[in-house]
C-alpha cells in the first residue's frame, strides 16, 4: 500500500464540516466548581429540593475520587476549576418554547447542521430534542407524542413536571458515585432528555436529541433518562457536533435506560463531536457513562454508536441483565484518525436465567489514531443458560495508528455459553487491487473496503440515520490514510 | 510482608562479594521494600489475591535434603522417561539425587550457586537481564535471594537428544519453608533441547514455592520447554517464566498447572529478532477450592515472528482460574502472525474462570487474532455419542477428556503425555470412571 | 493492434519471471496462453492489468496505441482491460451487487456518461445473471464470501459480461472446475466473443480450448514465448506434455547465455 500511501497524502482534506461558531449572547458561569455552582446550577433550573440534596451528595462524593486511569488514553491533567460549569444562550423568559419564541440564530444552527427544527421541514417520523450548550432549546412534535401518552422533554421540564418519575428512577442505573464522571455529572448537569414510553405502546415515531457545545471553555453535562414501562417500545437517536477549537473541552454525559418487562429500548448514537486537528489540537473529551437495567423478564435493550469525533472518547454502553430472557446488545463503529483516542466498549452483566447478549465491535485506526475495545461480559452465578458472543474486529489504515481489544470474561455459572473472538489486520492487497481492477478509484476502494467491514453494525441503525452514518465515515476517512 | 525479606540477613548468599551479583539483589530488594507484594488493585492481580500468602510467616528454606532420598525421587519420576536429571531440594542443587552422567560433551548443568561462587562471570551476560526491567514483588523477592537454583548451557551447534529435567521437589515441613529457586538456561546459536521444569511436593502441608526461570534462546537455536506444576494442594506456587527469543530461534512451550492451592505463573516471551517463533501450550485443571493463574505475554518486538498460544481449562467444585494473555506488537513489527486461543470448561456450578485475552498492536501489517470461549460441552458431539448408545454421563466424560487431551497431544514426548493422561483421569473424574473409560 | 507487448520483462519481489516476451494482439481475436507451472503465465496477466509488486525492468506494452504501463489499474480497467481472477478475492460485508454497480459507474464516469439509471443497472445485471446461470440470491451475499470454486470463478464471467471489456483476461479461469461448471463458463465467454473484443485465456490445460476455440496458441516457459501456432499446437500439448517444450526452453536459454 505504499504508493496508496502517498496518493492518499495527496488528497483534499475535508474540513470538519460542522465545525462553525454561532455568534449569539449566552448567560455562562464563570469557570470554578464548588457547592455554590452547583445550587446555582439548580436554582437557574428552579428544581426541587430533593434535587439540589442529590446533586450536593453526588459533589461531596466527586470531590473524594480520582479519575480513572486504567483506559488506554493519554491527555494532559485537566484542570476541573478551570471549566465553566453552565452556559446557555439568552432567551426571553424560560421554560418551553413556542418556534417563534426561539432564536433565529439557533434555528440557523440546527438547520446548518441538517436538523431543522421546523416541524414541518423535519424529516419524516422523527421528533427532536435540541441541546444547546447546557439547555434545552426546542422539542419538536411534543404534541403528537403526547396523543400516544409518551413523555418527551427536556430533563429540566420532567423535573417540573413529572418529579414523581424523574426521582424514582435518577441514578438508579449510573448511581451517583458510579465513577469519577458520573459523579461530576450528577452534581452539575444541566440538561437533557427525558423520556417516558407508557406501558404497552409503541412509540409512534424516532426520538432523537441533538446536542451542539457552542460556548467556548464550558464543559457539557447532560442527562438523559429513558423509561419504557410493561410492553413498550422506542428507538433514540442522538448526535453530537461542536466547533473546531484550539483548547479541549469536556464532554461528560450519563444516560440511563430502563426496561421494564417485555419493554424494548433501541438507542443509537451517532457521536461526531470536534476531533481536533492533525497535530492533535483541540478537540472534545469524551468521557460519558451509558447503562441500561433490563429490569423485567422478557426486555431488551441495543445500543448502537457509530463514534467518528472527539480528541477522547471513554465510553462503555452497557446492558445489565436483570430478567429472565432479557437480551443485551452492543454494536459499535469506532473510527480514529489524526491523534484520536478512543477506548471504548460495554459491559454486558448477566444476573437473570436465560439472558443473550451479542457484542460486535468495528474498530478503524488511521493516521496516529489509537483505538481501543475494552469489555466485560460477566455471567452471575445464579444466570443459568446465558449465552453470550462477542466479535471484535480491527483494521488498520497505516503503519503509525494502533488497535487495542481487552475483552474480559468473568463466568462463574457452568451452564454458560461465553464466546469471544477478534481479528486485526489492514485491507489487504488483494482486495484493493481487485476493486481497482473493476475500475474503482483507489479511494473508492477503501471506502467500499471499510463500509463493507462496518456493515453488521451499519445495519442496526435506523435507515435515514445509516445513511448519514456512512457518509459520515467516508468524510472522516478522507485523506485519513497515510 | 516485610518478614520475607527478613531471612535475607541469615542466609549465606552465593557470591555476596561480586559486585553485579550484589548490585542485582539490593536494587530487587529495595524495589520490593517499596513495592511490596501485589494486589487485587494491581490489574495484572485483579483475580488473583495473594493475601493468604502475604498473611502467612515463612522461613526461608536452608539447604538440607530434608529427609528427600532417592527413592522418593524414584517417586517422583515420570515413568517410561529416561532422561539427564537435576534435582533440587527446597531449591538447593542435590549433587547425590542428580544422574548427569549422560551429558554430551560441553553442556554445562550445574548448581547456579556453585557458579556464582566460582565462574560469576559465566553468568554475568545473563542472569538478571532476560526477565524485564519491570516486574511484579514476586519476582523482586526472588532476585534478592538469588542464590541457587540449575544453571544450564547447550554449547553452540549441540543437539542433545534425551530431556534434561529439572526436579524440583519441595517439602512441607513446619514451619512453611518459602522456596525460591533461580534458574538460568541458555541456548547458545543452532542448539536444541528439550527441558522439562518439574515442581513437586512432598507432603500435605503448606510451603511457597517463589520461582524465576529465565531462558535465553540464541539465534537459530530450539527448545520444548514443559512446565509442570505438581506442587501440593496446600502449596502456594508463583512461578515466573522469561524467555529471549533472538533471530530464527524456535521455542514450544508447555505450561501445565495441576497443584497448589493457589498458583500464578507469569510467562514472557520477547520475540527480539526476525524469523523467531513462539508456540505457548498451556493446560490448567482445578478441583477443590484451588486458584490457577495463568499469566502470558507474547512480545512481538522486531518483524516478521510468529507465534500460536493455545491454553485450555477445565475446573471442577470451587475452582477458580484466571488466563491473562497478552500479545503486543510493537511498532515496525510488520508481517506479524500471532494467534491465541482460550478455551474454558466449568464442570461445577461453583467454579469460575476469568478470562482476559489482549490484543495491542502499533504495526498495520499483521495478521492477528484472539478467541476466547467459556461454555459447555459441543451439543452434537453429545448428540452423536448418545446417538452410538452411549449414556450421557459417560459422554460427557469422554468428552471433557478429549477437551483436554487435545494439549496433551501437543506434547512431543510420549512419556509426559502418559504421565498428564493420568493426572487428567484422576483428578477430573473419580477413580470408578476411570476404570471405565480408559 | 489493440494489444502490443515487447520484449517484455518483468520481476516479481526482485525475481526475474518474464525475461522478454513478444505478443500481438488484434480486436477480435481470442489468444491462449500456455505452459508449464511457472512459466510465467499467471505474472504476463498481473503484469497486464496492473499489479502492484509486478515489476516492469524492461521492454514495453501498448494498449490501443497508449503506452499501457504508465497506466494506473484502475485506469487500465476503464479503458477496458478486465481480468478475471485466478483467485478471485473475497470482501467480507461488501454484496456483489454494490461492487458491480461501483464499477460499472466508475467507468462511466471516466467515459464523461451519467451514472446507469437504477432501473436499466437491475435490467443489465439480470440479463446476465442467466447467462452464468446464478441464482440472483447471489448479487445480494459478499463478494466471493463463502462461494465455491466454481461460484467465484462464475461470478467473474458475470463481472466481465456487465463490465463488457475490450481486452478481457482470463487468468486460469478453468482450474478447478468440474465439466459443468467449465461449459457455463465457456458459454459466458463464447457469448462475449465480437469483432471489437479481444481475449486472452491463460490456462494449463487444453481441455477449456474445446470449449472456447482460440485463434492463436503460445507457449510460455522460462518467461518466453517459446512456441506459437493455432488450436493444434495445444493439442500437440495434450499429447506430448509440456517436457520437449520446457526442453527447448532450456536450449535457446543457454544459446542466449552462451
Amino acid at each position: 500500500m505504499n504508493s496508496t500511501v502517498s496518493d492518499l497524502d495527496e488528497l483534499v482534506k475535508r474540513e470538519y464540516e460542522a465545525g462553525f461558531v454561532t455568534d449569539i449572547e449566552s448567560d455562562t458561569l464563570p469557570p470554578g466548581l464548588g457547592e455554590d455552582v452547583v445550587s446555582i446550577i439548580s436554582a437557574k433550573k428552579n428544581e426541587p429540593a430533593f434535587m439540589l440534596e442529590w446533586r450536593l451528595q453526588a459533589f461531596r462524593r466527586w470531590q473524594k475520587m480520582q479519575e480513572p486511569g486504567w483506559a488506554q488514553v493519554k491527555h494532559p491533567a485537566i484542570d476541573y476549576q478551570a471549566i465553566s460549569y453552565y452556559s446557555a444562550p439568552k432567551q426571553p423568559g424560560d421554560g418551553p418554547q413556542s418556534l417563534d419564541e426561539v432564536d433565529p440564530k439557533l434555528l440557523e444552527t440546527y438547520n446548518k447542521l441538517g436538523i431543522p427544527l421546523e416541524e414541518q421541514k423535519a424529516l419524516a417520523g422523527v421528533a427532536v430534542d435540541a441541546v444547546f450548550d447546557s439547555v434545552s432549546v426546542k422539542t419538536t412534535f411534543r404534541e403528537t407524542l403526547a396523543e400516544a401518552g409518551v413523555i418527551f422533554c427536556s430533563i429540566s421540564e420532567a423535573l417540573q413536571e413529572h418529579p414523581e418519575l424523574v426521582r424514582k428512577y435518577l441514578g438508579s442505573v449510573v448511581p451517583t458515585g458510579d465513577n469519577f464522571y458520573a459523579a461530576l455529572n450528577s452534581a452539575v448537569f444541566s440538561d437533557g432528555s427525558f423520556v417516558y414510553i407508557p406501558k404497552g405502546v409503541r412509540c409512534p415515531m424516532e426520538l432523537s436529541t441533538y446536542f451542539r457545545i457552542n460556548a467556548m471553555n464550558t464543559g457539557q453535562f447532560e442527562r438523559t433518562l429513558i423509561i419504557a414501562d410493561e410492553g413498550s417500545y422506542v428507538s433514540y437517536l442522538e448526535g453530537c457536533t461542536a466547533p473546531m477549537r484550539d483548547e479541549n473541552q469536556l464532554h461528560a454525559a450519563v444516560v440511563e435506560l430502563i426496561a421494564m418487562r417485555g419493554a424494548e429500548i433501541k438507542y443509537s448514537t451517532v457521536q461526531n463531536w470536534y476531533p481536533g486537528d492533525e497535530q492533535g489540537r483541540g478537540g472534545i473529551y469524551n468521557f460519558v457513562t451509558k447503562r441500561g437495567a433490563c429490569r423485567g423478564d422478557n426486555s431488551k435493550i441495543s445500543w448502537t454508536q457509530v463514534e467518528t469525533g472527539s480528541a477522547i472518547t471513554w465510553k462503555y454502553p452497557s446492558v445489565l441483565l436483570e430478567g429472565d430472557n432479557a437480551i443485551g446488545e452492543f454494536y459499535s463503529v469506532a473510527l480514529t484518525r489524526h491523534m484520536q483516542q478512543a477506548d471504548t466498549g460495554t459491559k454486558m452483566v448477566h444476573i437473570g436465567n436465560n439472558t443473550r447478549s451479542t457484542i460486535i465491535s468495528k474498530g478503524i485506526s488511521a493516521g496516529r489514531g489509537q483505538n481501543t475495545y475494552r469489555g466485560l461480559v460477566k455471567i452471575l452465578k445464579g444466570a443459568d443458560n446465558a449465552r453470550n458472543y462477542s466479535q471484535c474486529d480491527s483494521l488498520l489504515l497505516g503503519d503509525r495508528c494502533g488497535a487495542h481489544t481487552f475483552p474480559y470474561l468473568e463466568v462463574s455459572n457452568p451452564t454458560a455459553q461465553v464466546e469471544h473472538e477478534a481479528t486485526t489486520s489492514k485491507i489487504s492487497e488483494d482486495q484493493l487491487f481487485y476493486c481497482m481492477q473493476r475500475g474503482l478509484s483507489e479511494e473508492d476502494a477503501i471506502s467500499l473496503i471499510v463500509n463493507g467491514f462496518c456493515k453488521e453494525v451499519f445495519k442496526k441503525l435506523p435507515m435515514e440515520f445509516a445513511v448519514e452514518a456512512q457518509k459520515l465515515l467516508d468524510v472522516s476517512l478522507e485523506g485519513a490514510v497515510g | 510482608m516485610d518478614s520475607l525479606l527478613d531471612g535475607r540477613a541469615e542466609l549465606r548468599l552465593a557470591a555476596a562479594g561480586v559486585g553485579w551479583v550484589k548490585k542485582l539483589r539490593d536494587s530487587a530488594a529495595a524495589s520490593f521494600a517499596e513495592h511490596g507484594l501485589p494486589s487485587t488493585r494491581d490489574e495484572d492481580w485483579k483475580y488473583t489475591n495473594v493475601k493468604p500468602i502475604a498473611k502467612r510467616q515463612f522461613r526461608p528454606a536452608g539447604s538440607s535434603d530434608e529427609g528427600v532420598n532417592a527413592a522418593a525421587v524414584a517417586g517422583c519420576a515420570i515413568e517410561g522417561l529416561s532422561c539427564h536429571r537435576a534435582v533440587f531440594v527446597n531449591g538447593y542443587f542435590s549433587p547425590p539425587l542428580s544422574d548427569l552422567s549422560a551429558l554430551p560433551p560441553g553442556v554445562v548443568l550445574d548448581s547456579l550457586a556453585r557458579t556464582l561462587a566460582e565462574r560469576p562471570q559465566d553468568l554475568s551476560a545473563a542472569l538478571g537481564r532476560v526477565m524485564p526491567a519491570e516486574s511484579h514483588g514476586f519476582t523482586s523477592l526472588n532476585t534478592a535471594y538469588l542464590t541457587d537454583g540449575a544453571y544450564l548451557r547447550v554449547p553452540e551447534g549441540v543437539v542433545v537428544e534425551h530431556p534434561i529435567e529439572l526436579l524440583f521437589i519441595n517439602t512441607a515441613i513446619d514451619p512453611a519453608p518459602v522456596v525460591q529457586p533461580r534458574n538460568l538456561i541458555v541456548m547458545e546459536p543452532s542448539s536444541s533441547a528439550s527441558v522439562l521444569e518439574r515442581y513437586v511436593g512432598v507432603g500435605n502441608g503448606s510451603y511457597l514455592t517463589n520461582a524465576v526461570t529465565e531462558l535465553s534462546v540464541r539465534a537459530n537455536a530450539s527448545i520444548e520447554h514443559y512446565k509442570l506444576q505438581e506442587e501440593s494442594v496446600q502449596a502456594y506456587h508463583v512461578g515466573g517464566l522469561f524467555i529471549n527469543l533472538e533471530r530464527d530461534a524456535r521455542v514450544t512451550s508447555h505450561n501445565v498447572a495441576v497443584g497448589g492451592a493457589i498458583a500464578r505463573t507469569d510467562l514472557r516471551a520477547v520475540l527480539a529478532a526476525e524469523g523467531a517463533h513462539c508456540e505457548m501450550n498451556g493446560l490448567y485443571l482445578g478441583n477443590g477450592r484451588q486458584h490457577l493463574d495463568n499469566h502470558t505475554q507474547i512480545d512481538h518486538a522486531r518483524p516478521r515472528c510468529t507465534s500460536d498460544e493455545y491454553y485450555k481449562g477445565v475446573l471442577d467444585d470451587r475452582a477458580r482460574a484466571v488466563f491473562h494473555g497478552r500479545i503486543v506488537v510493537q511498532q515496525d513489527a510488520q508481517q506479524t502472525d500471532a494467534q491465541q486461543q482460550n478455551r474454558n470448561l466449568l464442570l461445577s456450578p461453583d467454579a469460575e474462570i476469568d478470562t482476559k485475552p489482549q490484543l495491542e498492536i502499533y504495526a498495520d501489517d499483521v495478521k492477528c487474532s484472539h478467541g476466547a470461549t467459556v461454555g459447555q460441552l459441543d451439543s452434537d458431539s453429545l448428540f452423536y455419542l448418545r446417538s452410538r448408545a452411549i449414556d450421557e454421563r459417560t459422554a460427557r466424560l469422554l468428552l471433557t477428556y478429549a477437551f483436554a487431551n487435545d494439549v496433551i497431544g501437543r506434547c512431543a514426548l510420549k512419556p509426559v503425555r502418559e504421565r498428564l493422561e493420568q493426572t487428567l483421569t484422576r483428578k477430573l473424574f473419580h477413580a470408578r470412571d476411570l476404570e471405565e473409560l480408559v | 493492434m489493440m494489444l502490443s507487448i515487447k520484449n517484455l520483462h518483468a520481476s516479481v519481489d526482485g525475481k526475474p519471471i518474464l525475461r522478454g516476451i513478444d505478443l500481438e494482439v488484434k480486436a477480435g481475436e481470442v489468444h491462449a496462453i500456455m505452459g508449464p507451472n511457472g512459466s510465467g503465465k499467471s505474472t504476463l496477466a498481473n503484469v497486464l492489468a496492473g499489479r502492484e509488486n509486478y515489476e516492469v525492468t524492461s521492454g514495453s506494452v501498448h494498449y490501443l496505441g497508449e503506452n499501457l504501463l504508465e497506466l494506473a489499474t484502475e485506469e487500465r480497467a476503464c479503458k477496458g482491460i478486465f481480468l478475471a481472477f485466478q483467485y478471485p478475492v473475497e470482501i467480507p460485508g461488501v454484496s456483489n451487487i454494490y461492487l458491480l454497480k461501483a464499477a460499472v459507474n466508475a467507468r462511466r464516469k471516466y467515459q464523461g456518461l451519467d451514472e446507469l439509471p437504477a432501473v436499466e443497472f437491475l435490467k443489465l445485471v439480470k440479463e446476465k445473471v442467466k447467462l452464468v446461470e446464478m441464482k440472483e440470491e447471489f448479487l445480494h451475499r459478499s463478494v466471493n464470501e463463502g462461494f465455491s470454486g466454481g461460484e467465484k470463478k462464475r461470478n467473474e464471467i458475470l463481472q466481465m459480461a456487465i463490465l463488457e471489456p475490450r481486452l478481457a483476461i482470463l487468468d486460469e479461469t478453468d482450474s478447478g472446475l468440474d465439466i459443468d461448471a467449465l461449459k457455463i463458463v465457456a458459454k459466458g465467454v463464447n457469448t462475449l466473443r465480437g469483432p471489437q473484443r479481444a481475449m486472452i485465456l491463460v490456462t494449463h490445460y487444453q481441455r477449456m480450448l474445446d470449449y472456447i476455440v482460440p485463434d492463436h496458441v503460445h507457449v510460455l516457459a522460462h518467461g518466453r514465448v517459446v512456441k506459437s501456432g493455432d488450436k493444434s499446437l495445444a493439442l500437440e500439448l495434450e499429447e506430448r506434455g509440456y517436457g520437449w517444450i520446457e526442453q527447448q526452453a532450456e536450449e535457446i536459454a543457454a544459446a542466449v547465455t552462451g
